[in-house]
């Protein structure tokens, strides 16, 4: 690996039939990252199971629950990498049943791989994938058309899968949108360029993750820095020390940067970026990095310190799309404990503005209760003003959750508008 | 702006450092889970690195088997000196002489799962709240589900169904009296991505990682080293051979492979070609398939 190779996370929706762990064991197989005795160990399940051959899509088997069903329930991680890049895939199920672990497998992506069936085109399970990744903002979209070899590997059914995908997809706010014809099961497009499809004049999957520009992905205009921790080493090397520790969320940071501090609002100049290996002139996201400052300033976990010239607005009341991620359905007027960035506080969900009907993309704006893997535009108020950035500009500062605090459980995941 | 980027290895780095300092902002009493392994070496970095110029805030916490090799104390103890950071020691042995636990028997028998109550013991006699530890995704399938934050109930036990979703980086602590967390800063991190790191850091391990001269027995397709718990059986013969270890756990169940790689370098070299998972060697998961998981589900690493 070379010192400039960077890392991307992608995500993977989908169901038992559409071949996504097909193409997850094909990506890591034709990559060269099974090891030997896991191979071993899926071609003897595959044997026990009356498979013929090696069953690929046993490899992103879990737990026990999982492998006797037959279903993926939980987020599962996977890694692999390649001269070029490091992945890490965040493999999640693709029923309705599991929106909130989509979600979740979402919400750190870079890009979404979303599967469709050439055989079936663009069904319900698609466009509710592709809302997904609009939702969570994710910036790459790459349709894999899937298949392709039960459809004698025809441009003409692939055209038209693509004419689908891009009449709904109007709808959505995807800046980054590929298509590529493949066959998990035997290879096609996915490590290998596809013999069986001249037509195709694009890159296989493989090349496309390794290529494309993810650097712009995360925001590098508007400094914000969430306060984690404050350290005082009160050592004699560092008597009078007090750094501000956290990790940037989005732009950068240089030595003598004007910057204020919120919510207090007081300002002061940046005077240190300190690391172990050794001071900086700059910072940027997301570099875990310990500031100090020009001016003593009582500052904690949960201030956000940002660039004087360029401030989010505190706000106590804000509306977010809300997915509801647990059991027990929302209640009105209720209190949470609202995490946003460092920050916590309370918060009340004051109106259900209308509810998504996530395989129509409809609005349903009678229907106001709020159960689990729901997707809701919702009117939340804080009792303390939080820092927020809309979700769109920036995904850390823009991203909250609701916590029960009668379970401790995290109940909701929001999206500020 | 194409230079304000990291690399893979700076972002890895990154992101255990926000979780580093996440735990210390959010619990009461963490610890850090030390065996002297090269994952607990690495997290037990990555803390220098989060609370400098501070020395790192919480004492590590060995759970000591008994059956260790000389080297792994020797590292510990070193490291501790180094730091300046108080050491908790969890006793199997004593586990076993106050009758919490009895020792396996046959040839075959290990102090592996015995771990697990003289951990969850240690963390309730420190009134620990969370259990900084050095597993990561990619080792085995039922760590591949776990999360950064990672609860456990007044019983210590994992219920990997009933997990709570980690979206983003807001990681939610919250825990009743009695329960605890275990956190992963290095999740993500595989194999080589550790042995890079190590590298590129020049982080001091212990000399079992390199190539070395030791005495072995074959046994379950790997050397296992010879010590005062092998019970030798009696087709099985000790010899000398130049071996290196991939990962490090009770000496009793840790086996090694053939290797001349005796630098980091070469290690490096070596691992990218293995064509065999780390944990292949260790005889404490090849019990069952779901071996991992059911110990987890009672409250292992």
């Amino acid at each position: 690996m070379l010192d400039n190779n960077q890392l991307l996370r992608f995500t993977t929706a989908g169901s038992v039939d559409d071949g996504k762990s097909t193409l997850i064991g094909r990506l890591l197989y034709d990559s060269k990252s099974i090891f030997e005795d896991q191979l071993q160990a899926i071609e003897n399940t595959s044997k026990k199971k009356g498979h013929d051959g090696v069953d690929l899509a046993l490899f992103t088997d879990g737990l026990r629950d999982e492998r006797e069903q037959g279903i993926t329930i939980d987020v599962a991680y996977r890694y692999f990498t390649t001269p070029k890049r490091k992945f890490i895939i965040a493999d999640t199920p693709g029923h309705i049943q599991y929106t909130r672990n989509m979600v979740t497998g979402a919400s750190t992506a870079n890009a979404a791989i979303i599967l469709v069936d050439a055989r079936h085109g663009v069904i319900e399970q698609t466009k509710r994938h592709s809302f997904i990744a609009s939702l969570l903002q994710i910036p790459h979209v790459i349709v894999c058309i899937n298949k392709m070899d039960l459809v004698d590997y025809s441009e003409e059914v692939y055209n038209n899968v693509i004419n689908q995908f891009e009449e709904f997809a109007s709808k959505l706010l995807v800046n980054d949108i590929r298509f590529i014809p493949i066959s998990a099961l035997n290879g096609d497009n996915v490590v290998n360029r596809s013999t069986n499809m001249d037509w195709y004049q694009g890159a296989p999957l493989l090349h496309t993750l390794e290529t494309m520009h993810i650097s712009s992905d995360i925001n590098k205009v508007d400094a914000r820095f969430p306060v984690q921790t404050v350290l005082r080493p009160q050592s004699e090397s560092h008597r009078d020390y007090r750094g501000y520790a956290g990790r940037m969320a989005s732009g950068i940071f240089r030595l003598g940067d004007e910057v204020t501090v919120l919510p207090s609002g007081f300002t002061s100049k940046i005077k240190t970026i300190d690391t172990l290996d050794k001071s900086l002139e700059e910072a940027y996201a997301p570099m875990s990095i310990s500031v100090t400052l020009e001016d003593d300033i009582d500052i904690s976990r949960g201030d956000m310190i940002v660039k004087s010239n360029n401030k989010p607005e505190p706000s106590q009341d804000i509306e977010v799309m809300l997915c509801w991620l647990h059991n027990n359905p929302a209640k009105p007027r209720a209190k949470y404990s609202i995490r946003h960035t460092s920050n916590e506080q309370k918060a009340m969900i004051k109106e259900i503005v209308y509810k998504f009907d996530i395989n129509t993309l409809e609005r349903k704006s009678e229907d106001k209760d709020i159960k689990m893997n729901d997707i809701s535009k919702v009117k939340i108020r804080t009792t303390k003003p939080l820092m927020v950035d809309s979700y769109r500009e920036n995904r850390t500062t823009g991203s909250i959750i609701l916590i029960d605090e009668a379970t401790n459980e995290t109940v909701a995941a929001g999206m500020v508008v | 702006m194409s230079r304000y980027y990291l690399n893979y290895l700076d972002e890895l780095e990154s992101e255990a450092i926000y979780v580093l300092r996440e735990v210390w902002a959010q619990f009461d009493n963490p610890v850090i889970l030390f065996s002297g392994g090269k994952d607990s070496i690495l997290v037990t970095h990555l803390a220098k690195k989060a609370f400098y110029p501070a020395k790192i805030p919480f004492p590590l916490m060995h759970v000591d088997t008994g059956h260790n090799f000389p080297e792994t104390i020797q590292f510990r103890d070193n490291i501790i000196k180094d730091l300046g950071v108080e050491l908790i020691v969890g006793s199997v042995q004593e586990s076993i002489d106050e009758g919490r636990v009895a020792e396996e028997k046959g040839k075959n028998a290990t102090r592996n799962a015995l771990q697990i109550t003289t951990l969850l013991d240690a963390i309730e006699s420190n009134k620990i709240d969370c259990a900084i530890g050095g597993g990561r995704r990619d080792e085995e399938k039922a760590r591949a589900k776990e999360r950064f934050f990672s609860h456990r109930d007044d019983f210590g036990q994992w219920d990997p169904k009933n997990q709570r979703p980690e979206l983003w980086n807001i990681f939610n602590g919250k825990h009743f009296e009695g329960e605890h967390f275990r956190a992963f800063p290095i999740s993500n991190w595989t194999e080589m991505d550790v042995w890079n790191y190590i590298k590129r850091e020049h982080i001091a391990i212990p000399s079992l990682y390199f190539a070395h001269e030791r005495e072995v027995v074959w046994r379950q397709d790997s050397w296992i080293p010879n010590s005062e718990f092998l019970v030798l059986e009696e087709h099985e013969e000790i010899v000398t051979k130049k071996i290196r270890f991939r990962t490090l756990g009770d000496i009793t169940i840790t086996g090694g492979i053939e290797s001349d790689a005796d630098t980091l370098e070469k290690i490096a070299d070596e691992v990218s070609g293995m064509r065999q998972t780390e944990r292949g060697n260790r005889s404490d998961d090849k019990r069952s398939e779901s071996a991992m998981e059911d110990r987890k589900r009672q409250g292992y690493f």
